[in-house]
């Protein structure tokens, strides 16, 4: 798996894949257009007659249009759940506003005089909408449903994160992977589906008006023909997995799941932000989760263990330029100071604090940082000279940014800047090795797996055990990047497969083998 | 025959149209005159109830109006509005087909009768009948607005500035066609303008309006002639000897004419205008030109001299 596959051959080996998430991706755009033409066409001509009551709803549609999309699909789950209907429902959200306001410009931009001359010759008012007002404000209302098409495109990527599927299970698994080939599989199919939905409406924008009374009925003929792709994937298992686009293309994760324990589990796919929060709700059974994380004790989590070892040590350790190290040699024992500190049960505690009971990461550090006595008053305005600490976009990583900020200002001179929220492993280490950031805290696990991708015969001797995958990347790292692994910081935030505590313990389930085991029993009584 | 007792119409208050009272004859026709914002083209739209009266009651041919749907009573008036307003999606023949549409009409007969009234507007049907309203220019748009209006042959045409988006040449040309058109002799006919030259070519009567109240309704020579106060003798003020001439038909002088030979042929007849008498004198560079009475067909000499003398004469005795 570790020779260099050109883009074309990737798309080629995940052709099947690539498909089903191509029509999903059709799919989803078309069903959720289809349903705000279905809504925003009427409401447009609604509110065309009623001026008090169209900027209402051309500004509640406006609030929408700027909820960003995550927030909007992360609404949508404690209402509707994961999978297909959420995603719709926010797509649909999204497509309301271009197509209720461009109908209701294309109607209102309608020559009155030729509404009152339809009137002066005795047409009715359905008369006149459909034979005059509908057809000459159609190339505004299909300039709208264009405008409509484009956004859900690049919005329905996100689905991906709901456990809806489409191309954004290819874009966001190459981010996670740093697979530029995966997220150019996901990504250009996407733009080419942009552009050529866009095209076709043009088409039928571009039909003069004379014409515009047949584009009126061939148009919605098409989106409910493209919506018929896309037969909403619906499970009725009795053990449903979620796994983040990331564990499904790893080799220690669902590769893994599938190679060395035959493990055959319905899958869908979906993000790490609502994974935890779907298992609590049973809309999900075993998840992909990290063993420290804070929502493990927020919702009765267990993890199950990983009997035949797939998954590697994942122990965080700040990563810093070699240097950066030999400038400021008092660094390396100030960030060592929390080494043997934080075990997997302390670092999930203070995750839940930050994760579910919504404590600033800042709160939680001092806190932490003063129960331990480590705190010290930071020695301001005593240099000129200042490190710059990055970590990644979730809660663990800022904790501990927190506390690398406070040892470092309590016991140098140095000021510190913090660059939080970078995306991910490859954002954080592009940074870090560009001299954007001096430090930011990673895992052994990622950079053994995710940066260093050795091959199989390198791997297979260390990935079970903690020291000898530390040496490797310490090792590697410095010859390949000048970069140093201080002294790791003791807790392990591998991967586990986890499931509801209530539903473990009425299976049986305590090891992944337990849960095939049982998965396989199912199928044999079907 | 429309007649029209104490109309008003209020708009947030304000009356717009003031207790006005009208009748216009069978075959004639009315023109409303006035400025902006005198109430003319409300009026015209309260006969088909494209603004509802606050007031005042409206029959026509006996029926009251407002006993009418309102798309029952205007598919049986023909309605010319302001810019033609042709439906810029339909082809010529579909546009001239609305009404007939309406009305349930097969389609042999709206065909047969767009034909028809296309031809007798000089656009040749297998030319025109397809285009688009772009396609046309101003004045065979107006042409394709006259036709989409008489096509069911209704017996009452409202026309709300009907020539108002033409320059003035090709205005002129249409309104000369339009006054010969036969379809137009039997139906009686509302007219709004603020053409006062307009007003006198086509109006059998005109009513004078001024801030939602009728100053005064006549034929062309009483309103020029006998003006009923300052407002009405102002308003014409500014081409006056042009439309006392206008106002002035041969009919009324008649006997004030010297006979012709019988010889010639008549280049006029009595019902035109010593206007147009002295407008074809000019154009044609004559000294004399012969005038034919429209009733007994009797033959008389005009000249600029004698024209002028009649029109003094005339005006003196008054």
């Amino acid at each position: 798996m570790n020779e260099q596959l050109n883009l074309v051959q990737f798309m080629l080996q995940q052709s099947d894949k690539l498909l089903d998430q191509t029509i999903a991706h059709i799919g989803l755009t078309c069903i959720s257009l289809l349903i705000a033409v279905t809504i925003g066409l009427p409401l447009g001509i609604w509110i065309a007659d009623k001026k008090r009551v169209a900027w209402f709803v051309l500004g509640i549609a406006g609030i929408l249009q700027t909820i960003p999309s995550i927030a909007l699909l992360g609404f949508m789950i404690p209402i509707l759940g994961i999978g297909a209907l959420p995603a719709i429902s926010a797509l649909f959200l999204y497509a309301l506003l271009p197509v209720i306001r461009n109908t209701y410009t294309g109607i209102t931009g309608v020559d009155p005089a030729i509404t009152e001359s339809a009137r002066g010759m005795g047409m009715n008012k359905w008369q006149i909408l459909f034979n005059v007002e509908i057809p000459l404000a159609m190339p505004v209302i299909l300039a709208g449903i264009r405008t409509a098409t484009v956004i859900n495109v690049g919005v329905a990527t996100l689905a991906a994160y709901i456990a809806a599927g489409g191309l954004g299970e290819f874009i966001f698994g190459g981010i996670a992977l740093n697979n530029t080939n995966m997220i150019l599989a996901g990504a250009i199919p996407a733009a080419l589906l942009a552009i050529l939905l866009d095209f076709l409406l043009s088409l039928f924008q571009k039909a003069n008006l004379k014409k515009m009374r047949k584009v009126s009925l061939i148009l919605p003929v098409l989106l409910i023909l493209f919506s018929s792709f896309y037969i909403i994937p619906y499970t009725s298992e009795k053990v449903l997995a979620g796994f983040t686009p990331e564990f499904m293309g790893r080799e220690d994760g669902y590769l893994g799941l599938k190679s060395k324990y035959q493990l055959d589990i319905p899958t869908v796919v979906i993000s790490d932000a609502v994974m935890y929060k779907a298992a609590f709700e049973k809309k999900l059974d075993v998840i992909s989760g990290y063993s420290t994380d804070g929502r493990l004790k927020a919702y009765d989590l267990v993890t199950l263990e990983d009997d035949k070892t797939i998954f590697p040590p994942y122990y965080a350790a700040p990563l810093i330029r070699h240097d950066v190290l030999e400038k400021y040699p008092e660094l390396q024992p100030v960030l060592e100071i929390l080494s043997g500190v934080i075990n997997d049960s302390i670092m999930t505690e203070l995750n839940y604090r930050v994760d579910y009971q919504k404590q600033l990461p800042e709160k939680v550090a001092l806190d932490f940082m003063l129960e331990k006595g480590l705190y010290k008053k930071p020695q301001s305005g005593a240099g000129t000279e200042t490190v710059r600490l990055g970590s990644k976009i979730f809660a663990e990583q800022y904790i501990l940014i927190n506390m690398y900020k406070m040892l470092i200002e309590g016991n140098t001179k140095l000021k510190v800047v913090t660059r939080t929220g970078l995306g991910g492993t490859k954002i954080c280490f592009d940074a870090l090795t560009n001299n954007e950031i001096d430090m930011y805290p990673e895992y052994t696990g990622t950079g053994l797996l995710v940066i260093l991708k050795p091959d199989k015969i390198t791997l297979d001797p260390i990935i079970g055990n903690r020291e000898k995958v530390f040496d490797f990347v310490q090792k590697e790292f410095s010859d390949q990047y000048k970069l140093s692994w201080l002294k790791p910081i003791g807790f392990n935030n591998a991967y586990a497969l986890m499931m509801r505590r209530s539903q473990a313990q009425s299976l049986r389930i305590k090891t992944i083998s337990d849960l095939k085991n049982y998965l396989s029993n199912e199928n044999h009584q079907h | 025959m429309i007649i029209a007792r104490n109309v008003s119409k209020k708009f947030n208050g304000i009356n717009a149209v003031n207790d006005i009272s009208f009748e216009v004859k069978e075959g004639q026709t009315l023109v409303f005159l006035g400025t902006s914002g005198c109430g003319k083209t409300t009026t015209l739209k309260i006969l088909n109830r494209l603004i509802e009266p606050s007031a005042g009651e409206i029959t026509i041919d006996g029926k009251n109006i407002l006993s009418l749907k309102p798309e029952i009573l205007r598919r049986g008036i023909g309605y010319v509005s302001q810019n033609n307003s042709l439906f810029p999606h339909y082809t010529v023949a579909e546009n001239i087909a609305i009404v007939p549409n309406l009305l349930k009409w097969g389609k042999e007969k709206t065909s047969e009768r767009a034909n028809a009234l296309l031809t007798q507007l000089k656009l040749p049907v297998t030319e025109y009948a397809n285009k688009y309203p772009d396609e046309l220019s101003g004045g065979q748009k107006q042409r394709v607005a006259l036709a989409r209006a008489l096509v069911s042959d209704p017996p009452v045409l409202l026309m709300d500035e009907p020539f108002g988006a033409l320059d003035p040449i090709t205005r002129a040309s249409i309104r000369k066609e339009f006054l010969e058109l036969p379809e137009l002799k039997s139906k009686t006919i509302v007219l709004v303008t603020h053409d006062v030259q307009e007003a006198f070519e086509l109006g059998d009567q005109i009513c004078l309006m001024d801030k939602g109240i009728i100053v005064q309704t006549g034929t062309p020579e009483e309103l020029i002639f006998k003006p009923v106060n300052e407002f009405a003798r102002n308003f014409f003020s500014h081409q006056r000897l042009q439309l006392e001439l206008s106002a002035l038909k041969f009919n009324s002088i008649w006997s004030s004419l010297s006979d012709a030979s019988p010889a010639p042929t008549a280049s006029l007849n009595s019902n035109q205008s010593l206007w147009e008498g002295m407008e074809m004198l000019s154009e044609k560079n004559e000294d004399v030109l012969i005038v034919r009475n429209s009733e007994d067909g009797s033959l008389k000499e005009i000249s600029i001299q004698t024209i002028q003398s009649v029109y003094l004469e005339n005006k003196r005795n008054r």
